[in-house]
C-alpha cells in the first residue's frame, strides 16, 4: 500500500485516496445449534465469511444478493450492532472491530444506520421529537438553539412538517416514517450511513422519493452510504460501486456501470437476467437465466466454489476437468479487469443481459461516478 | 397481545408520504398529536360497561379511604356492640336481630350482626379498606417482582432467563393455598403481632402471583428487544439500562395496567378466602371474616351472609369489567 501510494494519489482525487471504511476479510459465524444434550457444538452458521470492501468518503456502495446471503449481517457488522468473529473493520484508518461499547460510543456519531421496516424502527411510545432528539441525548450533545430547534430543522430537511414534532409514529405513513428514521440517522452528522434495505418496505412511488432524498442528503452532507438492497434497479440508481453477495461471500465487486453493462460472474448474470425490463420486445428477446435448487445451508457450504451447486455455467458449459476444479478449489475475489473483482475460476463478460436499459426507479439523469 | 403495532388510525390520519412541502400539508398545524393513551381513553369512554366498573371502583376506593369520616357521620364504629339496653336491636332471648332483613332500621341501615349487635354497614365499610389495602399492596408486590424479573429475563436471556423462568415455573406449580395456610399458621404461632398478619397475607398473595405478570412481561420483552427501534438506539450508543427503561419499558404499560386491574380482584378474593379460613387480619373487620361468621346464621339470618358476599361480588365484578374494557381499549386490533 505504501509503495503505491504516490502514484495512486496522483491518479485519483485526493478525497478518495484513503478509504473512509475498510472492511478486510470480515467473518460473522453464528454458533450452531447443538444437536443433542451432550454435544455443545454444531456447525457454525457462516452468515458472513471473508468479506472485504472499501467505501470512500461521499461514495455509495451497493450491496445486493438474495435473501439469506448475509448482506444485512454485513451491514450490522459494519455499524457494530453485532461483533464480527474475524477480520478487521477500519474506520478512518482505525480498527473498530474489537472496541467495547464504551469505546465505541464516540464513533457512533460517525456511523449511523437506516432500517428496513419503518414500522418497527420507531418506538410507538415516543413522539417524533423524542425519537429524532434521542441521538443528541444519548451522545450528550447540545446543539445550537436547543434540541427542539435542531430536531425541527432535521424534520424540515427530510421533508416532514416540523409542526408534527409532538406526533406519534402511528400517525404517519410508511414513507413519512422512513423519513423520520433518516432524520434520526442524520442528527449527529455521520460520515457513513448503513442503509439496510431502506426502501424495500415502501411502495414504488414512495421508494423513488426516499431514494432521491437520500441522494440529495448525500451531496449536501458528503455522506457515504453502504446501501443494502435486493432491488437491482434501486441499487443501480443510487450506487457508485456495487458488490454482489452470495452465501456470505462477495461474488463480484466493481463500479456500477461495469457491473450492469459487463457483468462477469455467472451469479450476477442470473440476477441481472431476472430484472424486468418495461419493454415486451426486449423482454421476449433476451435470455432469462434460471437458477435451480435451493440456497445451500450457510452452516455447511459447498466445497470449492460456493456457487458451483447452482451455477448454470458449471452445469452446461464447463468440461469435466474444469468442473473438478470448481468443486475442489476455492476461488478468490481477484481483479480480472481493472477495478473489477470477481470470485470465479471462469469469469466471462456478458453485455446482452440488460440492454443498457435504466431501471424503473431512475427519475433523474444517471449519476456520474 | 401487541400494543405496539400500527392502528387503524394510521390509515385515516396519515397522509401519503409524497408530501415533501411542509406548508402544503392538509392537517392544520394546531392539531395536537394524539398519544396512544389518549386514543385508549377515547375508546374506553365509549365502553359504558367498563366505565360503570370504573365508577364503582372509584366509589369503593373513596369508601375505603374515608371510612373514618363515614363512621363519624354515621355515628357507629365497627367494634361498638349494641346488644344491651332497652333500644337494642338484638333480641335478648335468641340473640338474633329484631326486625326484617337482619334488623334494618334507620340507625343500622344494613342491619346488625347477631349476638354482638355490631353495625353491619360500618363493618362492610372497614372491610372494604382491609380488602383494598391487602389487594393493592399484594398486586404492587407482584408487579415489582414480575416486571423487573420479566424484564431481566427477556432482555438478557441466557442463564438469567433460565434461572428466572425455572423459578417461575416452580412457583406456578407450588401448592400455594396449602403453603399459605401452613405459613400463616406457623408465623402467627411464633409472632402474634396483628401487623405481621398483614405482611404475611400480602407476601402470600403477591409473591406467588408474580410469575403470571413475569411471564407476560418476559414474552413481550422477548419480542420487543428484536424490534429495529432497539437496534436503532443501540446504534446510537445507548446502554442496556437506557434501552430497557426508555425504549422497552414504556411499551409494557398496557399489559401491566391490564394485569393490575385483573389482579386486584383476584387478590381480594384471595384475601376473603384466607380470612374465611381464619387466616386473615385480626383486629380489623374484613369481608371474608364476616362471611365466615355469617355462615353460622345461614338458616336464621341469611341476610347477614348475603351482604358481605354481595360486597365482594360487586367489587370483583367492577374490577374485572374495568380490566376487560381497558384491555380492549389498549389493544389496537380490537374492533370495538
Amino acid at each position: 500500500m505504501t509503495t503505491t501510494a504516490p502514484s495512486s494519489a496522483a491518479a485519483q482525487p485526493a478525497t478518495s485516496s484513503a478509504p473512509l471504511l475498510e472492511v478486510t476479510d470480515v467473518q460473522k459465524w453464528f454458533p450452531g445449534r447443538s444437536k443433542g444434550l451432550l454435544s455443545r457444538t454444531g456447525n457454525p452458521v457462516k452468515a458472513v465469511d471473508g468479506v472485504s470492501f472499501t467505501v470512500h468518503e461521499g461514495e455509495t456502495l451497493g450491496l445486493v444478493g438474495e435473501s439469506g446471503c448475509g448482506k444485512s449481517t454485513t451491514g450490522r457488522v459494519v455499524s457494530k450492532l453485532i461483533e464480527p468473529t474475524g477480520g478487521a473493520i477500519r474506520f478512518q484508518g482505525r480498527d473498530i472491530s474489537g472496541l467495547s461499547r464504551r469505546a465505541m460510543r464516540p464513533l457512533r456519531r460517525e456511523v449511523q444506520m437506516i432500517f428496513q421496516d419503518p414500522y418497527s424502527s420507531l418506538n410507538p411510545r415516543q413522539t417524533i421529537g423524542t425519537i429524532v432528539g434521542t441521538p443528541f441525548r444519548i451522545q450528550g450533545q447540545k446543539p445550537e438553539g436547543g434540541v427542539k430547534k435542531a430536531v425541527q430543522g432535521l424534520m424540515e430537511r427530510v421533508g416532514l412538517n416540523p409542526e408534527h414534532y409532538n406526533r406519534y409514529p402511528h400517525e404517519f405513513s410508511g414513507g413519512q416514517r422512513q423519513r423520520i428514521g433518516i432524520a434520526r440517522a442524520l442528527a449527529l452528522r455521520p460520515k457513513l450511513i448503513v442503509c439496510d434495505e431502506p426502501v424495500s418496505a415502501l411502495d414504488v412511488s414512495v421508494q423513488a422519493q426516499v431514494v432521491n432524498l437520500l441522494e440529495d442528503l448525500q451531496s449536501e452532507f458528503g455522506l457515504a452510504y453502504v446501501f443494502i438492497a435486493h432491488d437491482l434497479s434501486v441499487v443501480r440508481h443510487i450506487s457508485d460501486r456495487v458488490a454482489v453477495m452470495y452465501l456470505g461471500k462477495i461474488m463480484e465487486i466493481t463500479d456500477r456501470d461495469s457491473l450492469y453493462e459487463s457483468p462477469m460472474h455467472p451469479y450476477t448474470h442470473a440476477l441481472l437476467s431476472a430484472v424486468p425490463i418495461p419493454d415486451p420486445a426486449v423482454e421476449s428477446r433476451r435470455e432469462r437465466i434460471l437458477l435451480t435448487g435451493d440456497l445451500p445451508s450457510p452452516s455447511s457450504p459447498p466445497s470449492g466454489c460456493v456457487f458451483h451447486t447452482r451455477c448454470p455455467k458449471y452445469r452446461t458449459e464447463l468440461s469435466d476437468s474444469q468442473r473438478e476444479h470448481c468443486r475442489t478449489t476455492q476461488p478468490v475475489l481477484e481483479e480480472k479487469r481493472p477495478g473489477h473483482q470477481v470470485y470465479c475460476h471462469f469469469p466471462q463478460v456478458r453485455t446482452d443481459l440488460i440492454d443498457g436499459q435504466p431501471g424503473p426507479v431512475r427519475t433523474t439523469g444517471p449519476k456520474t461516478a | 397481545m401487541s400494543i405496539g403495532g400500527p392502528t387503524e388510525f394510521e390509515a385515516v390520519t396519515a397522509a401519503d408520504g409524497m408530501n415533501t412541502d411542509p406548508s402544503g400539508d392538509d392537517a392544520p398545524a394546531d392539531i395536537q398529536g394524539r398519544s396512544l393513551a389518549s386514543i385508549a381513553w377515547r375508546r374506553l369512554r365509549r365502553d359504558k360497561v367498563a366505565l360503570a366498573g370504573g365508577v364503582v371502583i372509584v366509589l369503593f376506593v373513596l369508601v375505603a379511604v374515608f371510612a373514618d369520616l363515614i363512621a363519624a357521620v354515621y355515628g357507629q364504629n365497627p367494634d361498638r356492640q349494641n346488644n344491651l339496653g332497652p333500644t337494642s336491636p338484638i333480641n335478648d332471648v335468641t340473640g338474633l336481630p329484631n326486625g326484617a332483613f337482619g334488623g334494618i332500621s334507620p340507625e343500622h341501615i344494613l342491619g346488625v350482626i347477631p349476638l354482638s349487635g355490631q353495625d353491619l354497614f360500618i363493618n362492610l365499610v372497614y372491610g372494604a379498606r382491609t380488602s383494598l389495602s391487602v389487594a393493592i399492596t399484594a398486586t404492587a408486590l407482584s408487579l415489582v417482582l414480575g416486571v423487573s424479573l420479566g424484564l431481566i429475563a427477556g432482555y438478557f436471556r441466557g442463564w438469567a432467563d433460565t434461572v428466572i423462568s425455572r423459578t417461575m415455573d416452580v412457583l406456578l406449580s407450588f401448592p400455594t393455598l396449602l403453603f399459605s395456610i401452613a405459613l400463616i399458621a406457623v408465623v402467627s404461632y411464633i409472632n402474634s403481632d396483628p401487623a405481621i398478619r398483614f405482611y404475611i397475607l400480602v407476601f402470600v398473595l403477591g409473591f406467588f402471583a408474580f410469575p403470571y405478570i413475569g411471564r407476560i412481561v418476559r414474552g413481550q420483552v422477548l419480542s420487543l428487544r428484536e424490534k429495529e427501534f432497539v437496534e436503532a438506539a443501540r446504534s446510537l450508543g445507548a446502554g442496556n439500562i437506557r434501552i430497557m427503561f426508555r425504549e422497552i419499558a414504556p411499551n409494557l404499560f398496557g399489559p401491566i395496567l391490564v394485569y393490575t386491574t385483573l389482579s386486584i380482584p383476584n387478590n381480594m378474593l384471595g384475601e376473603a378466602g384466607l380470612s374465611f379460613l381464619g387466616l386473615g387480619l385480626v383486629g380489623t373487620p374484613s369481608w371474608g371474616q364476616l362471611l365466615s361468621d355469617a355462615n353460622q346464621y345461614l338458616q336464621v339470618d341469611p341476610f347477614y351472609l348475603f351482604l358481605p358476599g354481595l360486597a365482594i361480588f360487586i367489587a370483583v365484578l367492577a374490577f374485572n369489567l374495568f380490566g376487560d374494557g381497558l384491555r380492549d381499549a389498549l389493544d389496537p386490533k380490537s374492533t370495538r
